[in-house]
C-alpha cells in the first residue's frame, strides 16, 4: 500500500497523503475551499461552521470536507449548485450575530470572514436572516489585548491554541445556542483567571475578537510621523 | 454566590466522597455532577473546581458543560422557589412580562437565587396547565393568570410568611431565654 493517494479537485490531479482530509489536500495546492473551524491537527473535527462543504463523485449530498477522509480515485468539485447555497446559508447565519462595525475593528481587511465574502462573492450585509448582535462588556484587562465577543465566531481556534499548544485551558465554550460564548470558568475576566496572556489565542483568531490593544506609543509616533 | 458557614467543608467532603466513588474519566462528568448537584442540591464554584482537579481536565471544561445543561444549577435553591413557565401559551400572553415582574420583584435575575438565599427565580417550559397562562409555580403551588399585580400579591404573601416566621423565631427565643 503506498503511502499517497490519487485524487481530482476541480479537475487537478492530486496527490494526498493518506489519511489526510480533503479539506487540507486542498488547501495545500491552493484549491480554495471556505473554512473558519477546521484544525489540522484535530483528530475529532468540530465541522461546526458548515462552511466547507463540497461534492464527492458518488455521495449523494455535499459533505464536510474537513472531516472527509481522502481515498484513491476520489474526485472532487468545490462548487455546485448545492454547495453555494449550503455555504451561503451557514455564512449568513454566522453573521447574523456578528458585530459589522468593521471599519472599527482591528481585523478589519485581515478578517476571514471578509475573505470568504469575496472569494465567493457573498455579501457581508444582508437581509435574509433577522440580526441578532449581542452587547458584550470588551474584556480588556489583559495587558496586551482585549476579547471582544460581539465579533466572535466561535470556531474554536482560540480554545485549541489555549488547550494544545499552551497547555493552559483557561477558556472554553459555556452556555447553549444564540447564548453560546468563549469564557474562561465562572466567566472571570481572562487577566483574573488562570490565563497565562501567552497570546496564542489572539494568533488564532481569525477574525477580530481577540485583537492586540493598540499602543498608545505607536499611534503618537504615527501622529509624529504625519506632523513632520 | 457567597457560601454561608460551614458550606465549604461540606461541599468539599461531598465532592470528596463522589469522586472517591467514581471512575475519573472524561465521560464520567457528567454522573459526577448529577451526584454532587443530589446532595448539594446546586453545582457551587467550589465543587466544579475540586471536581476539575479529580478529573484532571480544565474547569473551563466543567464550566462550560453545567452551563450547557438545563438540568444543572449554579445558584443554591432558595427556600420560596418560583419558576416562570415560557411554554408557548405562557410566552403567547406574556410569561415573559410575568417573569419580568418576578426579576424586578426580588432583584435578581433568572436563574439567580437572592443573597439571604431566600428567593430563587428560573424559567420553564410548559408546567401542563395551558389553559390558565401565563402560568407560575410558587413553591410547588400552580399559580394562574399570573399578570405584573398578581406577581405583587404573591410575593407580599411570601414577605408576610417571612416576617411571620421571623418574629415566631423571636418571641421563641425570647421565651427560652426566659426560662
Amino acid at each position: 500500500m503506498s503511502e499517497y493517494v490519487n485524487i481530482t479537485i476541480d479537475g487537478h490531479d492530486i496527490k494526498a497523503k493518506k489519511g489526510e482530509r480533503v479539506l487540507w489536500a486542498a488547501l495545500d495546492n491552493d484549491i480554495y475551499i471556505p473554512h473558519l473551524c477546521g484544525i489540522r491537527q484535530e483528530e475529532r473535527p468540530n465541522a461546526g461552521c458548515r462552511l466547507c462543504f463540497v461534492e464527492v463523485e458518488g455521495a449523494s449530498r455535499p459533505v464536510t470536507s474537513c472531516t472527509k477522509n481522502v481515498e484513491e480515485g476520489m474526485v472532487i468539485t468545490t462548487r455546485s449548485e448545492r454547495v453555494d447555497r449550503l455555504v451561503k446559508t451557514a455564512f449568513e447565519l454566522i453573521l447574523s450575530d456578528h458585530n459589522l462595525k468593521c471599519r472599527e475593528c482591528p481585523a478589519n481587511r485581515s478578517c476571514v470572514l471578509q475573505d470568504i465574502a469575496k472569494k465567493r462573492k457573498i455579501k457581508l450585509r444582508h437581509d435574509r436572516f433577522k440580526s441578532i448582535v449581542r452587547e458584550f462588556e470588551i474584556d480588556d484587562s489583559p495587558a496586551e489585548f482585549a476579547f471582544d465577543r460581539s465579533r466572535c465566531v466561535l470556531c474554536g481556534q482560540c480554545i485549541w491554541a489555549d488547550r494544545e499548544e499552551a497547555k493552559v485551558g483557561a477558556i472554553g465554550f459555556t452556555k447553549r445556542g444564540i447564548n453560546r460564548v468563549v469564557t474562561t470558568f465562572k466567566d472571570l475576566p481572562l487577566a483574573e483567571s488562570i490565563c497565562t496572556q501567552c497570546l496564542l489565542c489572539v494568533e488564532a483568531c481569525p477574525v477580530g475578537a481577540l485583537y492586540y490593544k493598540k499602543n498608545e506609543s505607536d499611534d503618537s509616533n504615527k501622529n509624529s510621523e504625519k506632523n513632520s | 454566590m457567597q457560601l454561608i458557614e460551614g458550606e465549604k467543608d461540606q461541599i468539599l467532603a461531598i465532592v470528596g466522597e463522589v469522586l472517591k466513588n467514581s471512575p475519573k474519566q472524561r465521560e464520567d462528568l457528567i454522573p459526577l455532577l448529577q451526584k454532587v448537584q443530589a446532595k448539594l442540591g446546586y453545582l457551587p464554584a467550589l465543587a466544579m473546581e475540586k471536581i476539575a482537579d479529580g478529573l484532571n481536565i480544565p474547569a473551563a471544561d466543567v464550566y462550560g458543560l453545567a452551563t450547557f445543561y438545563n438540568q444543572f444549577r449554579l445558584n443554591p435553591p432558595g427556600k420560596h422557589q418560583v419558576k416562570v413557565c415560557l411554554g408557548t401559551a405562557c410566552y403567547m400572553v406574556g410569561g415573559d412580562i410575568t417573569l419580568e415582574s418576578f426579576e424586578r420583584r426580588m432583584e435578581i435575575k433568572e436563574g439567580e437565587t437572592s443573597p439571604d438565599r431566600l428567593y430563587s427565580l428560573e424559567r420553564v417550559a410548559c408546567v401542563g396547565c395551558c389553559t390558565m397562562a401565563p402560568v407560575a409555580v410558587v413553591d410547588e403551588e400552580v399559580e394562574g393568570k399570573v399578570t405584573p399585580t398578581r406577581v405583587d400579591g404573591i410575593m407580599l404573601a411570601l414577605q408576610d410568611e417571612e416576617k411571620k416566621n421571623e418574629k415566631e423565631l423571636k418571641s421563641n427565643q425570647e421565651e427560652g431565654e426566659d426560662a
